[in-house]
């Protein structure tokens, strides 16, 4: 039973053309720079005044870009918009001047301007320039996206990527998608499917049905396929989606077994994930290609979680062989694991970031679960959130937030996806159509 | 023709297996076990019924067809061995079914780790059957983890009811 559901609002994307319409200036001050690891408290404040529609059709795209580019960059918590009702000079001309003192005056620190046009073929033109207004100059350069119209949230990302990178001189992630499990109904009847979206909850497609319980999907580093576990032959076992064509294969099918937890290898190559054979759970790796299967570790306990470091040579995992859930940390191809977590409580669902240099994980201690960080020693452990349960975190492509499922407690209870900043601010929750769990947060497109 | 009754109760128990109808998760009283025996006209219950004691009713009413586990553990109580003691006789006698152990956790805990703590427990149950005689080649085990509760409070009342092994009854071996 493999369902089809085509992804039809994948859009058509060429992209980046700097524009060089204007000289570089250089300039003997230090750029306009948000430094994020200094503790930003005071949120940058910025003026996005809508983009000149340079055609009546690009009216209504210009508008919508316009407030998904200032909805990016808020959502980060790092930027403040200084509403349009403020802004006292108008952009009706990409090409204009920048009336710089009538943006200093409201203290926008950065602009943002840009146009969108038609092409007459369907396809959308979005260009842009960000300023540094008080040094009264262009940040980087102006570029250009095009995308056919169903794509121009995508554009809208595009822009607002830019313009974090160059305020933060960090990798940005807005225009990424999330696979996630789309959850309705009573806990005791919860019905469950694979879908897929934008980072901030829009264009959510369904990969699957809910005729099978689904669990936990992952991506592939590309963001080509898509790893879960299905119940569809009554028993758990690792499936594996492209994401193209939204077809399915079992992975791991041999009789007698329960498989689950898996997750890609940073070349894509390798899969590891949990087997189970009578009462103990290992962690095994399989080649894709060969469908050859090896087994990691040995223990007795149970073995589950596992997530590669980010140059492949390591595997972080839980393990109760101590007795409780614990994060243990060993070699990608098996071997003595080292113990890294000895704080209050029980560790679990350990995922390396993609920067190498953290290790998130779900904690519960005292009835309460929260999401937190370590470095991969286990060391400087920070806890960014707490609440009844908060399981399960994903790491946005460039390392920086973390979304995760928060379930409310009681007969009533629900599950919710939410993120949160690694400095622990800016917990909000990922608006969905229904409710969320298992997030696994894809590449950069 | 004395098998063909049966064999119809295969095929009806077989669909009830491959449902994925939250009321397998239930008490059981989805109407398994419906099943007429034409071998049995003469006794005082209703076939079928909890009082006919090949009926897969009985199995889950007066055998007890699950076991609990207290928090974070997969070893059997007294009062479960003293359930799949029972159930091992039952199993013994109505040597035609196949079961699938079902093991639960409740929602306390890590999805995957539930998973396995889920099939821990199951596990612990079909060993303790089939040390008890029953046959492995008629038992399977399967885990939901956290996935399919049957109490949905928050409170321990309702965590202690989630935190089963439930056996699951299938028609099979028959003729």
């Amino acid at each position: 039973m493999h369902t089809r559901l085509g992804l039809s609002g994948l859009a058509q994307m060429v992209l980046a053309l700097a524009l060089m319409l204007t000289p570089f200036m250089a300039s003997a001050q230090e750029p306009l720079r948000l430094t994020l690891d200094s503790g930003v408290v005071e949120p940058m404040p910025y003026a996005v005044p809508n983009f000149v529609p340079e055609s009546s059709d690009a009216m209504v795209h210009s508008e919508n870009i316009s407030r998904v580019i200032a909805d990016d960059l808020t959502g980060t918590g790092l930027f403040r918009e200084i509403g349009r009702d403020a802004h006292i000079s108008t952009v009706s001309s990409f090409g204009a001047p920048v009336q710089f003192a009538d943006w200093k005056a409201i203290n926008s620190q950065a602009l943002i301007t840009g146009a969108v046009s038609t092409d007459g073929t369907g396809r959308i033109i979005v260009k842009f320039r960000v300023w540094d207004v008080f040094a009264g100059q262009e940040l980087g350069e102006g570029m250009q996206f095009a995308s056919t119209a169903d794509g121009w949230r995508r554009l809208a990302h595009k822009v607002a990527d830019q313009v974090y990178a160059r305020l933060t001189g960090e990798t940005p992630y807005f225009d990424s998608r999330v696979v996630f499990v789309s959850e309705t109904g009573p806990k005791n009847e919860r019905q469950k499917r694979l879908a897929v979206m934008d980072y901030d909850g829009a264009n959510v497609q369904y990969l699957t049905d809910s005729q099978s319980i689904v669990l936990a999907p992952r991506f592939s580093p590309n963001g080509d396929r898509v790893l879960y576990t299905s119940y569809e032959t009554g028993f758990p076992r690792v499936h594996v989606l492209t994401v193209g064509d939204v077809r399915s294969r079992i992975l791991q099918a041999n009789d007698g077994v329960m498989s689950f937890a898996p997750r890609f290898s940073p070349d894509g190559r390798t899969v590891v994930y949990s087997l189970t054979q009578g009462s103990n759970t290992d962690i095994w790796a399989m080649d894709v290609a060969s469908t050859a299967t090896r087994r990691l570790s040995v223990s007795p306990a149970i073995e589950t979680a596992p997530s590669y470091s980010p140059d492949g040579s390591q595997i972080v995992f839980e393990s109760d062989r101590s007795g409780t859930q614990q994060l243990y940390v060993m070699p990608a191809n098996g071997g003595e694991a080292v113990r890294i977590s000895f704080g209050q409580g029980r560790y679990g669902t350990p995922v390396w970031s993609p920067r190498g240099d953290l290790i998130a994980f779900t904690k519960q201690n005292e009835g309460r679960f929260h999401i937190g960080v370590m470095r991969t020693d286990g060391s400087e452990e920070r806890l960014l959130t707490a609440s009844f349960l908060d399981e399960g975190p994903s790491w946005a492509p460039n390392g920086r937030v973390l979304m995760f499922a928060r379930e409310t407690q009681g007969a009533q209870g629900a599950s919710a996806l939410y993120s949160v900043d690694i400095s622990g601010r800016n917990l909000k929750r990922v608006r969905t159509p229904a409710g969320g769990s298992d997030p696994s947060w894809g590449p950069l497109q | 023709m004395t098998y063909f009754p049966k064999a119809a109760l295969l095929v009806a128990a077989l669909g009830l297996a491959a449902c994925t109808s939250p009321d397998r998760f239930g008490d059981g009283q989805g109407g398994a076990g419906a099943g007429l025996d034409t071998n049995a006209p003469t006794t005082s219950y209703a076939p079928g019924s909890a009082d006919d004691p090949a009926s897969v009713a009985h199995f889950q009413q007066r055998v007890g067809d699950r076991v609990l586990f207290l928090v974070d553990q997969s070893s059997l109580t007294a009062e479960g061995r003293a359930t799949l003691d029972r159930q091992a006789q039952w199993l013994t006698v109505n040597s035609d079914y196949l079961a699938v152990i079902e093991g639960h956790a409740d929602e306390q805990g890590t999805r995957q780790y539930n998973l396995a703590l889920g099939a821990r427990r199951a596990n612990a149950v079909m060993e303790y059957l089939v040390s008890k005689g029953v046959p492995s080649s008629r038992l399977k085990f399967v885990s939901y983890g956290k996935e399919r509760p049957l109490e949905i409070c928050s409170a321990e009342a309702c965590y202690a009811k989630n935190r089963r092994a439930v056996t699951i009854l299938s028609a099979g071996l028959t003729g």
